[in-house]
């Protein structure tokens, strides 16, 4: 694609990415997004889950949220807490948290006061396998 | 005589290896304090992207009914101290530990109750005794990232929307530079937000279209910017701590070469001071026998 739309991962730590890509796909708190180049300006609250852009035919991964993506016609600037790719993600230790957390879930009631942050917790673990399980699925072509 | 040599070149090899001790803090700190001063820079953007959403959310929704921005009438009051974990740092954790006193003071004058949580073991020791503290989080500034500023915020947000209590503060050291740290108290909840009044859209500003609503964004923003507002608080100790020691250690390595000095100068004196002794020994003695002969 000759026109391409330029995107800026900012987290509190570091710029984890800044470049130009062809297409992004978001997970918005309303539902996953994809922006490609001319896009209508919009402001999203982005929620924790998988994050994606594809340069040069390549998709690279991301667990990234909570946050906000801000879109106009040719940048897309996604400000979030983490952003981690898929090498960051240390597989074992997801799987002990989904485990962990699974744990606890079936030990308590939905009203729990606890039962949130632990459901929280599993769908973390889940998001990272996910993005962990992607970068596989793109070694193996 | 007063002390023998002995003593003297013992002393002056006690100061020497102090002196290398101090040194190393000094030169351990200097390579923290860059990593620290890194990070801030890095943090620099999204807080400022942050900051920048807020304000214009903040100046659209008017009105808005989001508990972190209720106004109550203080009667309690919470707040956060930052302070190190380890001392060796000069006046860093007694500087900050004096204003929070004076402001736990003033408060309660005016008949507010206030407790503390407390990030960083100096600060928990000295008033864990006196103030309730509500929780604690001790040992953690070694190494740390936003997910310790999460943390602290669940221990402040749910409360705060519960009514628990009515105001949060924070308190830390603001890093100024290696010689000093300024000691700032600022209140957290509710959020302040700086555009209250809505803002001239500048020439040429996009429209956005919001997803969802403005409202539902503020309250997925006004947390984080909580979040940003605690982690700042921990990066600013951080860089202070070690800027801090370093200044301290550099005081020390040049106490310890001087004493060194005046070791080295009695030492010297004390030396000669033997010799004269033993001369006049020698020459007393030398007279005796010619008398006699």
């Amino acid at each position: 694609m000759a026109e391409e739309l330029t995107l800026e991962i900012v987290t509190p730590e570091k710029l984890a990415f800044s470049g130009t890509v062809s297409e992004v796909t978001v997970t918005g708190t309303e539902g996953e997004f994809g922006v490609l180049i001319g896009h209508m300006p919009f402001l999203s609250a982005v929620a924790f889950g998988e994050l994606n852009y594809t340069k040069e035919g390549k998709k690279v991964y991301f667990a990234a949220g909570p946050g906000y993506a801000e879109v106009t016609e040719s940048k897309v600037t996604i400000i979030v807490e983490t952003a981690e790719t898929a090498d960051a993600i240390n597989e074992d230790e997801v799987k002990k948290q989904k485990e962990e957390a699974e744990a606890q879930l079936s030990k308590l009631g939905k009203d729990d006061e606890t039962y949130d942050k632990f459901a929280n917790a599993l769908r973390k673990a889940e998001v990272r396998m996910k993005v962990l399980e992607k970068k596989k699925g793109t070694e193996k072509h | 005589m007063g002390e023998s040599l002995r003593d003297i070149k013992r002393k002056a090899k006690a100061v020497e290896k102090t002196k290398q001790i101090t040194r190393a803090m000094n030169m351990v700190a200097a390579s923290k304090l860059k990593n620290a001063q890194l990070r801030m820079e890095n943090f620099r953007p999204y807080a400022q992207k942050i900051t920048e959403v807020l304000n214009s959310l903040a100046s659209r929704v008017s009105g808005s009914t989001n508990p972190l921005l209720a106004v109550r009438e203080p009667q309690k009051i919470r707040l956060i101290i930052m302070t190190s974990d380890r001392g060796l740092c000069g006046g860093f954790n007694s500087n900050i530990i004096k204003s929070v006193e004076g402001f736990i003071r003033q408060r309660t004058a005016q008949g507010q109750e206030v407790s503390l949580i407390c990030v960083g073991k100096k600060g928990r020791d000295v008033f864990r005794k006196k103030v309730p503290v509500i929780s604690q989080f001790i040992e953690v500034l070694g190494s740390f990232n936003i997910s310790l500023a999460s943390k602290i915020g669940e221990e402040v947000l749910g409360p705060f929307s519960k009514e628990e209590y009515d105001e949060l503060y924070i308190a830390y050291n603001e890093f100024r530079s290696i010689a000093s740290q300024k000691p700032v108290i600022t209140r957290l909840l509710p959020v302040s937000a700086e555009g209250e009044t809505p803002q001239e859209v500048p020439e040429g500003a996009v429209e956005y279209v919001y997803e969802p609503s403005e409202e539902e964004l503020l309250a997925q923003i006004l947390p984080m910017y909580v979040r940003v507002l605690i982690f700042r608080g921990l990066l600013e100790t951080s860089a202070g701590e070690h800027g801090a020691r370093m200044a301290a250690m550099d005081n020390a390595t040049k106490n310890c070469e001087e004493m060194r000095q005046t070791l080295t100068l009695r030492f010297n004196k004390a030396r000669q001071a033997a010799i004269t002794t033993e001369l006049m020994d020698i020459v007393g003695g030398a007279e005796a026998l010619t008398k006699a002969g």
